[in-house]
């Protein structure tokens, strides 16, 4: 007994204070692709070495639209290497409540042989890759006393996920991230849990299953959908054996991306499904 | 045909005692020998690799071959742990009618995988023990995933019937407790059917391919250079190991080798994977029996590991790491540093962990003699890795089929017989202190040079097998190449299609309040397993 207190009190506190300090990633982290739109000369390599998709293009009468679909990418920083006009921010916190706000496009006139001469259209300032970290981080600020009363239960469902996600959803229970210091806990049944976690893509083999446990669940229920494959399908998309993202399943409150979402990601969707369901 | 000694002796005995039988040898590589026969001589090559050449059968799969050669191949891959070499057993399947004799009888260790190459090239299995649907659940249509004239993107209507057809298990006072698949926890989805008089289980009944995602199709359809990351996804907390299994097979089909430096990089990894994991399981172990602060501090030591992942490689999984030829990224002096640091750090905490959880003794009867797998079992079910070791099972591919940097650095492979929940803790235990080791060498050890060897396009119609042992266990990427940077064929095999068996005996007779550390004892990967 005396070791085990005597261990807890040589570590101390270790958990951090985020959100109230900003998200502790290393310069060398992935986070979101940044594209210079108007500098970006041609879409096609980027899209060539991209695995998921989640950059494409779609060109009519010498004109392209390109788009950039956080919610597909991996962050693999393949298009970075391919491309000098995009780089790898270390920015992760990516969770926005329309699956279409992780949809960057922007529209180009081109050339004869394909080439970007002109941007027509800038995408939506602002529009994918969450709320600009400040914003998030003086909303949740101004929120997160009352939150802090507050309790929420969640139900995690891995309806069909490579278990990378589940690595970083048990790290909020860790005494670093320390998830209940908000008041949210993980419980065992859909019928204790305002929240469902959902990671994907849907197995055929899972739909039913994720269904069930949806319907389980007391209304109001919130549905987060976590990780690339969550929000789309990811790397695996739709084939024989995946019915796609959780949304093709139930309805989803909050997408949060990442491949997987690191526990600051995953704290900061949870937290803004938190302010819908308090119908803010 | 370039081949080790020993390997050379086995194909010049096979030669001699069954002649133009095997109708052709060939060798990609020297440890890598292919025999080609028909399915008459299966069983008696089986025979004579385990009774002659201390083999284990270490996979069994098929690929439809008929658009070419009118025919299914089906593969058996014999380990021979101790000549160091792999050999397979190469027969044809007509096309009609297609039928394979079962080995499940003699070699257990193969029964899901049998059943498995049933459901998704639909080949008859004949004499199987226990020949139920297996990857695809009962209600699924007649489809078969893996035939070349099945696609990818095929939508199946709704299914109809029972889902799972279970077997009966009756008695007086026999209760069934079904369980899953979406579990209490934060873990992936299974079921469990227990089968229980008074407290005992007398009978694990698993279901499992809930998240089957067709990886294994996937691969047929991808340029090879995205299916890196398509094998980082096959198992998340194992995405290092398999994408490096994958871009083993590749190199060696393309005839490179990694450079130096990108060997050790790929050894440094490999070795974070199995620190973060393993921490995480010995603490996870330790909840199991109701001593939450020994987990804490193992959630404190994972996080640390996870956090100089992402300084190295820019992903806490190491993800967008592994590369064909090599690693993609290389590390400046602080990163090597924050890595030094790791170890040292981690070595000093792991040691107070471990004293901790000596201390506590209420820890240690809880987790011996509990959830026994015995060694005549693990080599029947031919049980690998963490799982094998604790019972008796003495093999690592690092040691035996040296990969990666693994023949340039020294350590040791802890084994032990009792097989209970408390060695599979204790191989943990050691292996840690056994990869702080491997990671100190390897910092010293360091090549200078390129991290890369350019691979262009993969040549065609060229097979390989890609080997890494993960942190649960020896993982496989068996590749077939198809024109255009393109694969015919991907079989991966984790470890934990082959240990799940383990957990329905070793269950047998502890009560179901012991299941869940009996579970995590193995820790075994439901998506590794199902794809
Ligand atoms: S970082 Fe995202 S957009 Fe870029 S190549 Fe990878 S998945 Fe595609």
């Amino acid at each position: 007994m005396f070791e085990v207190i005597g261990k807890s009190l040589k570590t101390g506190v270790v958990t951090t204070s985020y959100p109230l300090t900003p998200a502790e990633v290393s310069r060398h982290t992935r986070g979101k692709p940044e594209i210079d739109w108007a500098n970006w000369k041609d879409a096609r390599p980027a899209a060539r070495v991209c695995p998921t998709g989640a950059i494409e293009f779609t060109d009519e009468e010498r004109k392209r639209i390109a788009t950039l679909d956080l919610g597909k990418c991996i962050f693999c920083g393949l298009c970075a290497d391919a491309d000098p006009a995009i780089h790898m921010s270390n920015q992760c916190e990516l969770a926005t409540r329309e699956r279409a706000g992780l949809k960057l496009s922007a529209k180009y006139q081109l050339t004869s042989d394909g080439m970007h001469e002109r941007l027509l259209e800038n995408p939506a300032a602002g529009s994918a890759g969450g709320q600009s970290l400040e914003a998030v981080g003086q909303q949740l600020q101004a929120r997160i006393r009352s939150m802090l009363g507050r309790s929420l239960h969640i139900r995690q469902v891995d309806a069909g996920s490579c278990n990378g996600c589940e690595v970083e959803i048990v790290a909020l229970n860790s005494p670093i991230y320390d998830i209940e210091r908000f008041g949210i806990h993980f419980v065992a049944s859909p019928r204790h849990a305002d929240m469902l976690l959902v990671t994907g893509p849907v197995t055929l083999n899972m739909e039913l299953a994720l269904r069930k446990t949806y319907e389980a669940m007391p209304a109001p229920r919130l549905v987060v959908a976590v990780g690339a494959c969550g929000c789309s399908g990811g790397i695996f998309g739709l084939n024989y054996a995946t019915v796609g993202g959780v949304d093709s399943v139930v309805p989803v409150d909050v997408y949060i991306p990442g491949c997987p979402p690191n526990p600051h990601a995953l704290l900061h969707g949870i937290l803004l499904a938190v302010n819908r369901w308090r119908g803010t | 045909m370039n081949l080790l000694p020993d390997l050379r002796i086995v194909l010049d005995e096979l030669t001699e005692r069954f002649g133009a039988r095997i109708e052709h040898a060939h060798a990609p590589q020297p440890n890598e020998l292919y025999l080609h026969t028909k399915l008459e001589l299966v069983g008696a090559l089986c025979s004579a690799f385990y009774k002659k050449y201390q083999g284990r059968l270490a996979g069994v799969f098929a690929e439809d071959a008929r658009a070419e050669r009118d025919v299914f191949f089906v593969y058996y891959l014999y380990a021979l742990d101790a000549a160091h070499g792999f050999v397979f057993v190469r027969v044809p399947v007509p096309s009609d009618n297609p039928e394979l004799p079962s080995l499940t009888n003699a070699i257990h260790a193969v029964n899901w995988q049998e059943r498995e190459i049933q459901d998704l090239f639909g080949i008859k299995l004949l004499g199987h023990p226990n020949p139920r649907r297996c990857v695809l659940h009962d209600d699924w249509p007649e489809v078969y995933p893996l035939r070349k004239d099945f696609d990818l993107h095929t939508k199946l209507p709704p299914f109809t019937g029972a889902r799972h057809r279970f077997r009966e298990v009756e008695g007086e006072g026999v209760f069934q407790v079904p369980v899953g698949p979406v579990h209490a926890g934060i873990i992936e989805p299974g079921h469990f059917l227990f089968s229980v008089a008074g407290e005992p289980v007398l009978y694990l009944q698993l279901r499992m391919f809930y998240v089957h995602k067709g990886i294994e199709k996937l691969f047929e359809s991808l340029p090879i250079p995205h299916c890196v990351r398509l094998a980082e996804s096959i198992s998340g907390d194992s995405s290092f190991a398999h994408a490096t299994a994958f871009c083993h097979a590749i190199e060696r089909v393309a005839e490179v080798e990694a450079p130096p430096r990108a060997r050790a990089l790929r050894t440094l990894c490999l070795e974070l994977e199995r620190l973060y994991n393993h921490v995480a399981d010995i603490g996870a172990i330790c909840t199991d029996v109701a001593f939450v602060t020994a987990h804490m501090h193992a959630m404190r030591l994972k996080e640390a590991v996870l956090r100089v992942n992402e300084l190295l490689t820019g992903n806490r999984l190491l993800r967008g790491m592994p590369c064909l030829g090599g690693v993609r990224f290389d590390f400046e002096d602080d990163q090597m540093r924050a890595a030094a640091k790791l170890v040292d750090d981690f070595e000093k905490e792991f040691k107070d962990l471990v004293e901790l959880i000596r201390s506590h003794s209420g820890t240690r009867d809880r987790l011996e003699t509990t959830g026994v797998l015995k060694p005549e079992v693990t080599r029947n079910l031919g049980i690998v890795g963490i799982a094998g070791r604790a019972s008796g099972f003495d093999h690592d591919l690092r040691r035996d089929f040296p990969h990666a940097f693994y023949d340039q650095v020294r350590f040791s492979v802890p084994i032990f017989t009792e097989g209970d929940v408390q060695r599979r803790m204790v191989v943990r235990r050691e292996e840690l202190f056994q990869s702080l080791g491997i990671i100190r060498q390897v910092l010293e050890k360091l090549p200078a040079g390129p991290i890369q060897t350019k691979i262009e396009e993969v040549p065609s119609d060229r097979v390989a097998l890609g080997y890494v042992e993960g942190w649960r266990g020896e993982i496989f990427h068996w590749i077939h190449t198809a024109p255009g940077n393109r694969l015919a064929r991907c079989k991966v095999k984790d470890p934990s299609l082959q240990n799940w068996p383990a957990l329905s005996e070793a269950i047998l007779g502890n009560i179901i309040p012991d299941f869940p550390v009996v579970n995590k004892s193995f820790n075994l990967s439901y998506s590794g397993t199902d794809r």
